[in-house]
C-alpha cells in the first residue's frame, strides 16, 4: 500500500516535473524566435508628436519623450504644442486614462528676426533643432518661415534680443470648419475623453 | 422584391436608372419666367485673386494702371489655377484684401477698378472661327487663358477636364442643365434665350475631347428649356448624336455623380472622376462661356445670376458684371434694409450665408437669395438627440449612413468617420433637411473633414520637421567626430617631430592647446587643417 | 459529419461560453469597448482556447489516466494554458506592438480566464475522441470570438449615443450583454448535449 502510494507520488512528481521542463524549454526557444529589437512602442509615439522638439515637455527633444512615455516613466499630458489631441492620442495609445494638460499651448508662433539689429553672431542659428534659421557669421540672419516650429530656443541665446515670436497668420486656404453652433455639439468633447482611454 | 425588379429592368434597358435617396424640396422658382436682364456696371468692381478651385492668382497691374475690360490682371500661379480678368475698362485705384463669400468671413486680396464708363473691351484675343480644325490643345489654352472655371457653382478650372487622355478616352459629353437647387434659375433662362450658343459650346467641347457623342440634360421643371434646346439642335449640324433627357425633378439630380449614374447607369469610383469611367459633364453656362471664349475670343467677365428669395420685391435673372458689389443688386431690385433677412450666397441647400450684403459676385456665383428670417424656424435651430429614424440615411443619394457619421465627427472619431467614407459626402445637406431631430448633419460632417484635413497638414510638417531635426543631429555628430579625427591626427603627427615639422603644424597648433579641455569656442572661426 | 457540424452549431451558438454558460465575462466586457481590440482579444483566445482544449485531451488521454493522476488534472491543465498563453503574449508583442498595448493586462489574464480552464475541463469530462474534442474546443473558441465582437460593435455604436449619464458606460453595457443572453436563449434545444 505504502510502495504502490510512493510510486504513485513519484509518478506525479515526475510527470508534473517533466511537463514543467518541457514547457520551459519551449518557451525558451520562443523567445529566442520572438525576440525584439527595442521598443517598437516608442517610435509609434513619436509619430504623433508634432516634432518641435521644443523641450517644454521637460525633455531634449520630442524622441526622448517619446521614449520616456513609451517605458512608463513619464506622464502622457507633457506635450505643449501637440495639446489635447497629441495628449489623447498618447494614451488611446498607450491604453492609459486621458490627463487634464498642465499649461494651455498657446496660438501657433513663428519667430521672425528683426534684422536690422541683426549682429550676425549665429547663435540662434546653431540652437534651432530644426535648421530653420539660414545666415552666416557677420551676416544677416533670418528665419524660414515655412520650416518653423514655433519652439522659441532661439529667442534666449540672442545677445541684442532682436527675435520676437509672432502669432502665426491664418489662411484662408487652411479655415477649417467649427463644430455646429448647437449644446448638443459640446458633449462629443466627454466622449472623446472616454474614447481615448478605453484600451 | 420591387427594388429587385427595378434592378433587373434598369439592367434591361427598361427603365431609366434612377440614384438612390433624394429629396423633393419645394422649388419657389419665382423668376422662372423673368428674361435676363442686364444691369448697369457698378462704379467700383471688386476682383478677388481667387475665384476658383486652385492656387491664389497674382496681381499684374498696380495701383493707378489703366484696364480695359477682358485684360488680364491676374496671373495663375501653379497649375489648378486659372487668371483673372478685368470686368470693365478703368483704372485700378486699390489692391488689398476684402470680404468674399466665404463660410469664415475671412477676405482675399482683391483688385479694386473704378469703371470710366467706357467699358472698352481688350481686342488682343482673336476669335477663332474655324475651331474645327483647330488643334484642341490650342483651345484648351484659351479655355484657360481666358478664366474659365466651372459655372455651375464648384468652379473647378474648365480646360483642366478638356483634354484627350488616351488612358481615358472620353465617350460621352453630358451637359448639365438639371439645376435642381430651389430658387434658381439662371441656367434656365441660359438654355431658354440662348440655346444655340450653349449647342455651339458644346460642339466645341466635343471636338476638344474627341467625341461625337452627348447628352443634355434638363429637369422636367423646366418644359420651355427643354423645347427650346430641342429646337436649337434641331437646326444644328453635325450633333446628329446629341440627345436631350428630361429628367424628374429630383434634389440632388444636378451633382455631377448622380447625374452621370441616372444618364449612363454607371456609377464613378469613390475617389475617382468621372473621366475614367469615360464620360465629361459640364454646365451649360460653362459651355456658352467657352464658345465665346474660342468664339469671340471673350474671356470670362460676367455671368447670369438669379437674384431671388422670399424677402425679395423683385426676383429676376441678371447678367452681372464679375465684381459687383450684391448690395447694388439687391438694390436694383428693392432690397435695401436687411434686419431680418438672411443672405444667401448660391443655392439654399449647398450656399454659404453671409452677414452682410458687401461681398462681390465671382464665378461661383450662380445665385443669390434674401430669405426671411421666419423661413428659417427658430425651433430649427435647436439640435434634439438622434432617434435613429433613418429618413437620413434613406434621403442620402451616396448611400451613406449620416447619423453615425455625425456621431463619429461629433465625438472625434475621425479615422472611423473616415472608414464610414465621409470624403464621399457631396455635402448636398439632404439629410439636414430631412432630420426631424434638427441635427446640423453637414456642419459636424465638414467639421470633421476639416479636422482630418488639419490633422494630415499637421502630420506632413512633422515629418519635415523631425527629417530636418535628425539630419541637424547627425550633421552635428558628423563634426565631433571629424574634430576628434583631426585632433588625434595632429596630436600623433605633433608629439614626436620636435623641429622639422614644427612649421608646418603651426597653424593646428593654437586648435590643439585651445581644444584640449574639449571646449567648443563657437565664435571662432573654423580652421582648415 | 452531421456531428461534427451539430458539434459545432451547439459550442458555437447553443451552448455559448459567454452568454450561456457565464464564463469569461471578464475579457468580454474588459476589451469589447473597440471592435479592434475585440478582433485581436478573440484572436488571441481562439489562439489558447483551441490549443489548450485539444492539448488538455491529450495529456489527460495519455498521461494522467495511464497513470492514475487524474487529481493532478487542474494543474497540469494550467500548466498548459499558462505557457499557452506566454507563447502568445510573445508572438502578439512581436507582431503587432500596439496590439499588445492595447490588451494591455487582458492578455495575461486569457491564463485565469475560467472559459478556458472550462473548456479544457468539460471536454475530457464529455469523454470524447480527439477529433471530437479539438472541434468543441475550436467551436467554444468561435463562439466566445462571435459574441465578443458582436458586443463590440454594440458597444460602440452606444459609446456616440446620447445615454443618460446614469447608464454611461458599465451599467449599459451589462444590460445589453444581458439582452444578448436573452436573445441567445432562442437557440436554446436546437441541438441536444
Amino acid at each position: 500500500m505504502m510502495m504502490e502510494s510512493m510510486s504513485g507520488l513519484l509518478y506525479a512528481l515526475a510527470s508534473l516535473g517533466a511537463f514543467a521542463l518541457c514547457a520551459g524549454i519551449v518557451l525558451a526557444i520562443a523567445q529566442k524566435i520572438f525576440h525584439i529589437e527595442g521598443d517598437p512602442m516608442i517610435d509609434n509615439i513619436d509619430a504623433l508628436l508634432p516634432q518641435t522638439q521644443c523641450g517644454q515637455c521637460g525633455f531634449p527633444g520630442c524622441k526622448p519623450y517619446a521614449t520616456a512615455v513609451a517605458g512608463s516613466e513619464a506622464e502622457v499630458n507633457h506635450c505643449v504644442p501637440g495639446g489635447e489631441r497629441t495628449m489623447l492620442q498618447i494614451a488611446n495609445l498607450m491604453g492609459v486614462e486621458p490627463k487634464e494638460l498642465d499649461e494651455e499651448a498657446s496660438a501657433p508662433m513663428l519667430a521672425f528676426v528683426r534684422e536690422d539689429e541683426c549682429i550676425g553672431c549665429t547663435l540662434c542659428i546653431k540652437a534651432c533643432p530644426v535648421d530653420a534659421i539660414i545666415g552666416a557669421p557677420k551676416q544677416y540672419h533670418t528665419v524660414i518661415a515655412d520650416h518653423c516650429t514655433g519652439c522659441t530656443l532661439c529667442v534666449e541665446p540672442c545677445p541684442v534680443d532682436c527675435i520676437d515670436m509672432l502669432v502665426k497668420p491664418e489662411l484662408i486656404e487652411h479655415w477649417a470648419w467649427p463644430l455646429p453652433d448647437t449644446k448638443r455639439s459640446q458633449l462629443g468633447h466627454e466622449r472623446r475623453e472616454q474614447h481615448a482611454g478605453h484600451a | 422584391m420591387p427594388a429587385m425588379l427595378r434592378t433587373l429592368a434598369q439592367k434591361m434597358g427598361l427603365m431609366a436608372h434612377s440614384f438612390r435617396g433624394g429629396i423633393h424640396p419645394d422649388m419657389h422658382k419665382l423668376s422662372a419666367m423673368n428674361p435676363i436682364e442686364n444691369v448697369a456696371i457698378s462704379p467700383v468692381l471688386i476682383l478677388p485673386m481667387k475665384q476658383h478651385i486652385g492656387s491664389v492668382c497674382s496681381p499684374l497691374v498696380k495701383v493707378g494702371d489703366h484696364v480695359l475690360r477682358g485684360q488680364k490682371i491676374a496671373k495663375s500661379e501653379g497649375y489648378l489655377s486659372v487668371p483673372v480678368h478685368a470686368s470693365t475698362s478703368g483704372r485700378v485705384v486699390k489692391i488689398e484684401e476684402h470680404a468674399i463669400a466665404h463660410p469664415s468671413g475671412m477676405g482675399m486680396p482683391s483688385i479694386f477698378i473704378e469703371a470710366d464708363g467706357d467699358d472698352r473691351a481688350d481686342e488682343s484675343l482673336e476669335p477663332i472661327i474655324d475651331w474645327q480644325n483647330t488643334d484642341p490643345t490650342l483651345l484648351r489654352e484659351r479655355a484657360r487663358m481666358c478664366g474659365l472655371a466651372g459655372l455651375g457653382g464648384a468652379v473647378f478650372p474648365t480646360f483642366i477636364k478638356l483634354v484627350q487622355d488616351k488612358r481615358f478616352p472620353i465617350e460621352t459629353v453630358i451637359l448639365n442643365g438639371i439645376e435642381c437647387e430651389p430658387y434658381l434659375t439662371n441656367d434656365h433662362r441660359l438654355m431658354v434665350e440662348q440655346a444655340s450658343e450653349i449647342l455651339d459650346g458644346m460642339a466645341i467641347i466635343m471636338h476638344m475631347v474627341g467625341t461625337s457623342s452627348g447628352i443634355i440634360a434638363i429637369e422636367d421643371n423646366k418644359a420651355d428649356a427643354a423645347q427650346a434646346m430641342q429646337e436649337a439642335l434641331n437646326s444644328k449640324d453635325g450633333m446628329d448624336d446629341v440627345r436631350i433627357e428630361v429628367l424628374p425633378t429630383r434634389y440632388p439630380q444636378g451633382s455631377e455623380k448622380q447625374l452621370i449614374y441616372t444618364l449612363t447607369g454607371r456609377e464613378v469610383p469613390a475617389g475617382k472622376l468621372p473621366m475614367h469611367i469615360g464620360v465629361l459633364c459640364q454646365n451649360v453656362g460653362t459651355s456658352k462661356a467657352l464658345r465665346d471664349a474660342v468664339m469671340l475670343g471673350q474671356p470670362l467677365t460676367e455671368r447670369i445670376v438669379t437674384i431671388s428669395g422670399d424677402a425679395l420685391p423683385q426676383p429676376a435673372n441678371l447678367r452681372v458684371r464679375l465684381g459687383t458689389p450684391i448690395r447694388s443688386l439687391f438694390a436694383r431690385q428693392g432690397l435695401e434694409d436687411f434686419n431680418h433677412i438672411q443672405i444667401v450666397h448660391g443655392g439654399p441647400m449647398m450656399g454659404e450665408r453671409l452677414s452682410h450684403p458687401d461681398i462681390p459676385v465671382i464665378k461661383s456665383t450662380s445665385g443669390i437669395l434674401a430669405l426671411s428670417k421666419q423661413a428659417i424656424d427658430a425651433a430649427h435651430t435647436v439640435e434634439n438627440p438622434c432617434i435613429r429614424c433613418g429618413h437620413c440615411s434613406e434621403a442620402c443619394p451616396v448611400s451613406l449612413v449620416p447619423n453615425l457619421l455625425a456621431d463619429f465627427c461629433r465625438s472625434d472619431q475621425l479615422e472611423k468617420a473616415e472608414d464610414y467614407q465621409l470624403f464621399d459626402c457631396i455635402e448636398c445637406g439632404a439629410c439636414s433637411y430631412v432630420c426631424p431631430s434638427n441635427i446640423p448633419l453637414v456642419h459636424y460632417f465638414r467639421y470633421g473633414k476639416g479636422q482630418i484635413a488639419l490633422a494630415r497638414r499637421e502630420q506632413v510638417f512633422a515629418e519635415a520637421s523631425r527629417q530636418r531635426s535628425e539630419g541637424r543631429d547627425a550633421r552635428i555628430e558628423r563634426e565631433l567626430a571629424e574634430k576628434a579625427a583631426r585632433r588625434s591626427r595632429v596630436r600623433k603627427t605633433h608629439a614626436p617631430k620636435p623641429v622639422a615639422d614644427a612649421s608646418a603644424n603651426k597653424p593646428a597648433t593654437p586648435d590643439v592647446t585651445a581644444s584640449d579641455n574639449a571646449v567648443e569656442n563657437t565664435a571662432k572661426p573654423e580652421e582648415k587643417s | 459529419m452531421t456531428e461534427f457540424a451539430l458539434i459545432l452549431l451547439s459550442a458555437v451558438l447553443v451552448n455559448n461560453y459567454v452568454l450561456t454558460k457565464f464564463l469569461g465575462i471578464c475579457p468580454f466586457l474588459g476589451t469589447s469597448s473597440k471592435v479592434e481590440t475585440a478582433i485581436g482579444m478573440s484572436f488571441a483566445v481562439m489562439f489558447v482556447m483551441t490549443l489548450a482544449s485539444t492539448a488538455s485531451w491529450l495529456v489527460q488521454q495519455y498521461v494522467l489516466i495511464p497513470l492514475d493522476l487524474q487529481y493532478l488534472q487542474t494543474i497540469f491543465f494550467i500548466l498548459i494554458i499558462a505557457s499557452l498563453v506566454q507563447l502568445i503574449e510573445m508572438m502578439i508583442h512581436k507582431t503587432s506592438p500596439v496590439l499588445y498595448q492595447a490588451l494591455g493586462i487582458f492578455l495575461p489574464l486569457i491564463t485565469t480566464n475560467c472559459a478556458v480552464l472550462g473548456v479544457a475541463i468539460l471536454n475530457v469530462q464529455q469523454e470524447q475522441t480527439f477529433l471530437t474534442s479539438a472541434l468543441y474546443g475550436g467551436g467554444a473558441a468561435i463562439g466566445f470570438a462571435l459574441v465578443l465582437i458582436l458586443f463590440a460593435g454594440i458597444r460602440e455604436r452606444i459609446d456616440v449615443s446620447p445615454v443618460p449619464a446614469a447608464f454611461k458606460g458599465s451599467p449599459l453595457a451589462l444590460i445589453t450583454a444581458g439582452m444578448m443572453s436573452l436573445a441567445f436563449m432562442g437557440f436554446s434545444g436546437l441541438v441536444k448535449v
